[in-house]
């Protein structure tokens, strides 16, 4: 089973499309494995492979989809006669239609090397063995440590592939691997936890040290935390904090949310949304982001794409769908969220272009500051389409350059649309992280803290 | 699904070279859903997955692999690979005890399986929300209605000689509305679920839930900024739930207990809330979202007492976790597919009514916060520090229900936030919710009757 070749299984589905009938025809197959480490012991240790096919189908300007948890070949033809038995039932869309290689034919697709056979290599029992070892680094780092939740290793190889009825032929495959530890220091109610991760396309790329030490410095350094008073204050941001709400913003450019009314940047193309120092892209073609890929869901070549230039918000991310309704080419933003569903629009590598200061020299430029180590309920508290922004949050109180005291049980708060125009600096330690988006240190000149 | 002869060859083979225990969880679910949006409805999709876990514990250890493939040839070699992940701890003692088929009693029958009901009526569901929703102002200028349906027909069978099976439907409908006015846009949403088949639609109409998920939209429209900093705060009944999934709800699973990264740890016996408080974790509560007749270890759902008048009672509990504790499982072992290890996880998450009338709690707070609707949450049970989202939510000025306010967040830590509840009402209400732990989903339901809380921290904007 895990012989089959995918883009030979997705070219013979796209090849049964009828007239004035189209057909994509998405197959993958993912090798996992999974390890969990508890107090020395696995846990739990999880080997799978998973395939998938997804089939969409467009007839009478009606779009149907169905998939299906398997490539065997009698399981495949009843999912195309679910698509197909789909596309009856829903509204006519003249916009409807699969993506037409003429309409790209004067693109090249970046070539990307994002799969590493030595990943394959690697005996599971190495993979175990650095996830114990991710959980006695993480202790030894600290006394203070006085558990270790979880210290966890997994990796992922995927290959895909996509074909259409009018022409798209594209297959892909990527590794990927990290490991990652939640710490725990302080007794009862004086707990305190910090996680720390490190991700590679490759086992030998991985630094467990790293995921151990920011593990335990995170937890450690929020010690003796306590609840500040409500204020005002310039709030740092830490990358991974960054990296959240930079992919939040990304989400509301996708021309899908624009065009149906439900972002906080309808009807704002050519405006200044943002600071002058903000310039947002999107660059699937950086192999160094964990989003890298050289064709999008639809089989488009991706190139690098400016959303916001120097705080002019410069244009939205496309599909052929929005592209064609819009009036617009397709950015090669199609991205899908696995075989479960057909593609919509996305960014796959967002970053801020980085500042030239350093994280110190950030922490720095303000008498007083919140840095913001992380936050919570981010999908409860955020609202694309209004702009509300009010999340959970912990961190240290900065003085004069320095950390000063830990603090917890707090909530910051703005709107989207005004932290983007109160950002005062962007740092320049640029780092990809896994979800879609790189992080960096982010200085946002006054956000309001809900505390005591 | 499975002959009962392969299940248990299947069983013998995952145990050949050792284990304490082994298990077979095969699964065949479909899903159907459909979704409007910008008055058009978008496409059906319909899905189906097939296919087995196989957990083998050894000691410590829980070795796990899956399948598509549910030949006995497929099943084996998951097994076999099972065996092997789980090898890294000791050889453990082996056993397999014969198969005896377990009957299960269903807390309520299925009357109408999505399965059988035309597409055209869901797109009719659609259809009539959106209509609704547009009805209620012209300021609505977008909606958006999903409808979904799920079948998950499970079969477990496990070393200790278990066999039992289980169908459930699940189906739920949901509407998002934008408004537009001189503030900017605002959004709202409803989504009712039920552990039901089309017959949800005999409970609700389309045209109501638009109705709300408008209307919210259009109150937030007048919404003055969240006030910021610690008042009390009042949660409407069903509105509130939430808030105790994640104030004590997951610290109350003995994965994390175990793990000592739970604020609740070592505390049963003692008093850990307001006196006011006895809160349950009800999967037997029939057609609510969170429902089961057994759970995905195969344990039949419970009524478990977890706090009773303040006084912590008992963990929540899944099989792995119980063995350890030589005690039964609470019969919350559950797992979003095949694909997952199962773990300990909360189904219905109710907390019980008391005496106060729900009009006297608000007439009794001269200055706090009325929240109708609350979005999701988050919790870290390690610190008992949680955060949830208000999405529809009032000023209470001089014991009244005065202006709306901007959705915000509410922040507050668990053991502190459970003493400060000082006033539970005598009505209820439920919410249905997805849940997520370790990066599965699962549905529950939240309930609660009208209640407040002395002091909680609120994320507003507003006030100097």
């Amino acid at each position: 089973m895990s012989d089959t070749n995918l883009l030979a299984l997705a070219r013979s589905v796209a090849g049964a499309a009828r007239d004035g009938e189209q057909i994509e025809a998405y197959a993958v197959r993912s090798r996992d494995v999974d390890v969990k480490v508890f107090d020395g012991e696995v846990e739990s240790l999880a080997v799978a492979e998973i395939e998938g096919v997804g089939i969409r189908v467009i007839a009478g300007q009606r779009q149907g989809y169905a998939w299906a948890g398997s490539l065997d070949a009698d399981v495949i033809a009843d999912t195309l006669a679910d698509a197909r038995d789909n596309a009856g039932f829903g509204s006519p869309d003249e916009f409807y239609g699969l993506a037409d290689p003429a309409s790209f034919a004067d693109r090249t697709a970046t070539s990307l090397d994002l799969w590493r056979d030595d990943l394959l290599a690697v005996p599971t029992a190495e993979k175990v063995a650095l996830a114990i070892e991710l959980d006695a680094l993480t202790k030894a780092i600290d006394p203070r440590v006085r558990g270790v939740e979880s210290a966890t290793y997994g990796d992922a190889a995927v290959e895909s592939a996509v074909a259409t009825s009018l022409g798209v032929e594209v297959a892909n495959r990527r590794t990927m691997c990290s490991c990652s530890a939640y710490a725990m220091a302080g007794l009862g109610v004086d707990t305190r936890t910090g996680s720390g991760f490190s991700a590679a396309r490759t086992f030998s790329e991985l630094d467990p040290e790293k995921a151990a030490r920011d593990a335990a410095e995170r937890a450690v350094r929020l010690l003796g935390a306590t609840q500040p008073r409500s204020q005002r204050l310039p709030v740092v941001l830490d990358p991974l904090v960054t990296r959240s709400i930079v992919a939040l913003v990304g989400g509301a450019l996708s021309a899908e949310a624009v065009q149906r009314g439900r972002s906080l940047f309808v009807g704002r193309d050519g405006e200044e949304v943002a600071a002058s120092n903000i310039t947002l892209v999107d660059d699937p073609t950086d192999p160094e982001s964990f989003g890298a890929a050289g064709h999008d869901a639809e089989g488009v070549p991706t190139h690098r794409y400016e959303l916001i230039g120097a705080g002019r918000l410069r244009g939205f991310l496309h599909n052929s769908y929005t592209a064609r309704k819009g009036g617009t080419v397709t950015t090669g933003s199609a991205v899908r969220g696995g075989f479960k569903s057909p593609p919509g629009v996305g960014a796959r590598a967002l970053h801020l272009r980085p500042g030239a200061m350093s994280p110190e020299a950030i922490l720095a430029s303000v008498p007083e500051a919140l840095y913001v180590q992380s936050v919570s309920g981010l999908h409860s508290g955020t609202n694309p389409v209004s702009g509300d922004f009010s999340v959970g949050a912990d961190g240290l109180m900065v003085r004069g350059g320095e950390f000063a005291e830990p603090v917890r049980e707090i909530t910051i708060a703005s709107t989207l649309q005004r932290m983007l125009l109160d950002v005062v600096h962007v740092g320049a330690d640029l780092e990809w992280l896994p979800g879609g988006a790189a992080g960096m240190t982010v200085l946002i000149g006054d956000m309001s803290i809900a505390g005591a | 699904m499975i002959d009962d002869a392969v299940l248990q060859r299947t069983l013998h083979e995952a145990l050949r070279s050792g284990g304490d225990f082994a298990e077979v969880f095969a699964e065949d679910r479909r899903v159907a859903s459909a979704r409007l949006d910008d008055t058009k409805v978008e496409e059906f999709v319909s899905g189906r997955e097939r296919g087995a876990g196989i957990r083998v514990v050894r000691g410590e250890t829980t070795g796990f692999a899956h399948t598509a493939d549910l030949s006995e040839a497929g099943l084996r070699s998951a097994a076999e690979a099972a065996a092997a992940a789980a090898s890294a701890a000791g050889p453990g003692e082996t056993r397999v005890v014969p198969l005896t088929r377990r009957s299960v009693t269903p807390t309520h029958d299925v009357r109408v399986l999505p399965e059988s009901v035309a597409k055209v009526r869901k797109a009719e569901m659609l259809e009539r929300a959106d209509h609704a929703a547009r009805a209620e102002s012209d300021a609505i200028r977008q909606v958006s209605a999903t409808y979904a349906d799920a079948r998950r027909q499970v079969l477990i069978a496990n070393s200790d000689g278990l066999l039992v099976g289980d169908d459930r439907v699940r189906t739920r409908f949901g509407v998002n509305c934008v408004a537009v006015g001189d503030t900017g846009m605002q959004t709202g949403f409803e989504a009712p679920g039920r552990t039901i088949g089309f017959e949800l639609f005999d409970e609700i109409e389309p045209e109501e839930v638009a109705r709300v998920a408008a209307r919210r939209a259009l109150t937030m429209l007048d919404a003055r900024p969240a006030p910021r900093g610690k008042l009390p705060v009042v949660l409407k009944r069903g509105a509130g739930g939430v808030l105790f999934h994640e104030a004590c709800g997951h610290g109350l699973e003995a994965d994390l207990v175990d793990k000592d990264a739970s604020v609740f740890r070592g505390r049963v016996g003692e008093l850990v809330a307001s006196p006011l408080i006895t809160l349950v974790d009800d999967g037997t509560y029939a057609r609510e979202w969170g429902t089961y007749a057994i759970d995905d270890e195969g344990a039949p759902a419970q009524r478990n007492v977890l706090i009773e008048d303040g006084v912590l009672t008992d963990y929540m509990w899944d099989l792995v976790r119980a063995r350890k504790e030589g005690r039964a499982s609470s019969g919350n072992g559950r797992r979003e597919t095949y694909q997952d290890l199962p773990m300990v996880r909360m189904t219905n998450t109710f907390l019980l009514e008391g005496d106060d009338d729900p009009d006297a709690i608000i007439r009794d707070t001269p200055y706090g916060l009325y929240c109708v609707a609350l979005g999701g949450g988050q919790v870290n049970t390690a610190t008992g520090d949680f955060v949830f989202g208000i999405t529809e939510a009032y000023m209470i000025e001089h014991g009244e229900i005065t202006e709306p306010v901007r959705a915000a967040q509410l922040i507050g830590n668990g053991p502190e936030t459970l003493r400060l509840v000082d006033a539970v009402g005598s009505d209820f209400d439920t919410w249905a919710g997805t849940c997520g732990k370790d990066g599965q989903g699962v549905p529950v339901s939240s309930g609660q009757p009208t209640l407040r809380v002395a002091e909680l921290t609120v994320g507003g904007t507003a006030g100097e």
